[in-house]
């Protein structure tokens, strides 16, 4: 039996976990809500992370948008994805929500918009 | 002279919150006066995710969560003032404000909600020997180059201090490609939030230095390193400790500070520890019809409280401008004792007070198995187990009117932890 002493990173609360791990049974306490539950399962088994930057946007009221992975992504393929991001660029105006990037690093998750930008 | 049913001053979270609830609370004259030449706040460079949980029920970047609100007030078609700064609030509620269209002008305004949210703490560095080379940036100033102006800070950095900003600053920059060498911090414990510690900085191996601060900045034009000290118990550098750094770059993350010029000059009372002015339960402050939310109130870690507290503030300042609150009755001072460092609000009202009222509080360093509680003239009317409770964290009780239904004017309600 192995034992993890984690932070929840799923909201600013920040509760902490003890994740008891017994061969296949994962048992998770000190959550507050569900979500804990999930990431202390999550985090031993197999950690996932939003990715959030930015992205150059030609011809926009401001020149960088910022963008997030519309899903969390495997945290070793956090360089993968970054890389795309860093390829990336968009001409202005963007959308909420706009794909800026598909697949990213190969996750099967896209990249997209978080802030409107209006054309300059 | 132009006058408005409700003035809100700043158009971040608390101020879009507030404007939406003095319009749900059946206000309809209502104006949001705000600086930028954008609505959001700070949320508009706050790019990472992590806020919202609470209210939406998903996980939001800044930007989104703001946008949520501005949409709110878009549809209610509330009146905004962008480019237009607030520069005076006199008694009477005369507020004084100055753009490029109309120049300087003065409105008279039925009541006025403060939320001016916060700035960072001056370069709390401004001890550190050494010249004031390029390349010393506070962390809140550089987010706001890489995240909206989309420029490069540095290659290889240090960050003094481990608040919020200079933790997320620094999985910002290791994900620009940058090097961030440590993060120092001056206290033996963070100002941040443990998640931030978790993701920015355990997640990309980047030490964080407790009880170390920067004690010597080197470089004339940019900067071209730093020596790192520890600090004893009382903060002084010990001798001989010093270990040097190759950097370009420091950022300095010390730290926030309501933004109450204003308020200090319309001559409200201000709160010695939060910096913010002192409020009842309504969130009123000294001057009456003036109401206080969000960060100018005290510093925040949590947006949705910030929104929960700007409803409130909102609703409020509704309720006073139609003449529904009933003023009666006395208020009981709040006070604080066994490391609870203040309250919000400082004061309440049993009789005007709604059913229940949720006090946030800021304790002085970390307990542990700790009981939080809640005395009436020394009856205790409330206790609640604490297990873990941090400095960086803001921490909440609840308060219930019942509770206080035999309270006599001279008594106060204490809020403490004990053993
Ligand atoms: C770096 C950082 C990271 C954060 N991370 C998180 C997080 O992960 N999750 C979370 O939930 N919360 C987070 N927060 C907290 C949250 O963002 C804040 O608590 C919230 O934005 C405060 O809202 P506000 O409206 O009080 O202040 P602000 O957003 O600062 O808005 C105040 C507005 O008032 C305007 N203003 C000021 N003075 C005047 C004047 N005289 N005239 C006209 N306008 C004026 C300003 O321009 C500004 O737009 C973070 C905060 C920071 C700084
Ligand atoms: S357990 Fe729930 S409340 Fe606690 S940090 Fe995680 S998501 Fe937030």
């Amino acid at each position: 039996m192995e034992e993890y002493n984690l932070t929840c990173i799923r909201c600013p609360m920040g509760c902490s976990l003890k994740v008891t791990v017994d061969g296949s049974e994962v048992t998770v306490t000190g959550n507050t809500c569900p979500r804990g539950a999930d990431y202390g399962k999550q985090e031993v088994t197999a950690p996932v992370r939003t990715v959030t930057s930015t992205v150059p946007v030609a011809g926009g009221e401001i020149p960088v948008v910022s963008v997030k992975t519309a899903g969390d992504i495997p945290k070793d393929k956090i360089a993968d994805v970054m890389k795309d991001i860093k390829k990336a660029s968009v001409t202005a105006p963007v959308k909420i929500g706009d794909v800026i990037a598909g697949n990213a690093g190969g996750t099967g998750t896209d990249v997209i918009a978080t802030k409107d930008i209006k054309a300059r | 002279m132009n006058k408005r049913s409700i003035v809100i001053i700043g158009g971040g979270p608390a101020g879009l919150a507030a404007a939406v609830s003095a319009y749900d609370s059946g206000e309809r004259d209502i104006l949001i006066i705000e600086r930028d030449d954008h609505l959001g706040g700070i949320l508009n460079q706050c790019i990472h995710n992590g806020f919202g949980l609470h209210t939406f029920k998903e996980e939001l970047t800044g930007p989104e969560y703001a946008a949520r609100f501005i949409s709110q007030a878009e549809e209610r078609g509330i009146e905004c003032k962008l480019d237009t700064i607030v520069t005076d609030i006199s008694a009477g509620r005369y507020v004084t404000y100055m753009n490029g269209e109309e120049g300087i002008v003065t409105i008279e305004a039925g009541a006025v909600v403060l939320a001016m949210g916060c700035r960072e703490r001056p370069r709390g560095a401004l001890g550190i020997p050494g010249f004031r080379p390029a390349g010393v940036y506070t962390a809140g100033t550089a987010q706001r180059l890489v995240n909206i102006e989309g420029k490069c800070v540095g290659k290889r950095c240090v960050i003094l201090g481990s608040g919020d900003i200079g933790l997320i600053m620094a999985r910002r920059l290791t994900l620009e490609g940058a090097k961030v060498l440590c993060v120092a911090e001056l206290m033996p414990y963070s100002g941040g939030l443990q998640r931030n510690i978790t993701q920015c900085l355990d997640d990309f191996d980047i030490p964080l230095l407790l009880s170390h601060t920067v004690s010597r900045i080197y470089g004339k034009e940019r900067v071209t390193g730093v020596d790192i000290s520890e600090v004893a118990e009382d903060r002084s550098i010990i001798p001989d400790t010093a270990v040097h750094y190759d950097c370009d770059t420091l950022l300095l993350s010390c730290g926030l500070l309501p933004e109450n010029e204003l308020t200090r000059q319309a001559g409200i009372d201000i709160n010695r520890v939060t910096g913010g002015p002192d409020v009842r339960d309504d969130l009123e402050t000294s001057e009456e019809g003036v109401f206080a939310c969000g960060n100018v109130l005290h510093v925040h870690d949590l947006v949705d409280y910030v929104s929960q507290e700007a409803m409130r503030a909102g609703k409020m300042a509704a309720e006073y401008v139609s003449g529904r609150r009933k003023t009666d009755g006395f208020e009981l001072k709040l006070v604080t004792d066994g490391g609870v460092r203040y309250t919000v609000p400082q004061y309440v009202s049993p009789a005007q007070m709604e059913d229940s009222l949720t006090v946030r509080f800021r304790v002085d360093k970390e307990y542990r198995n700790k009981k939080l509680c809640v005395y009436l003239g020394g009856r205790q009317i409330r206790q609640q187990p604490k297990n873990i409770v941090k400095p960086g964290e803001m921490e909440q009780v609840i308060i219930l009117k019942k509770d206080l239904e035999t309270a006599k004017p001279e008594d106060t309600v204490k809020i403490c932890l004990e053993d």
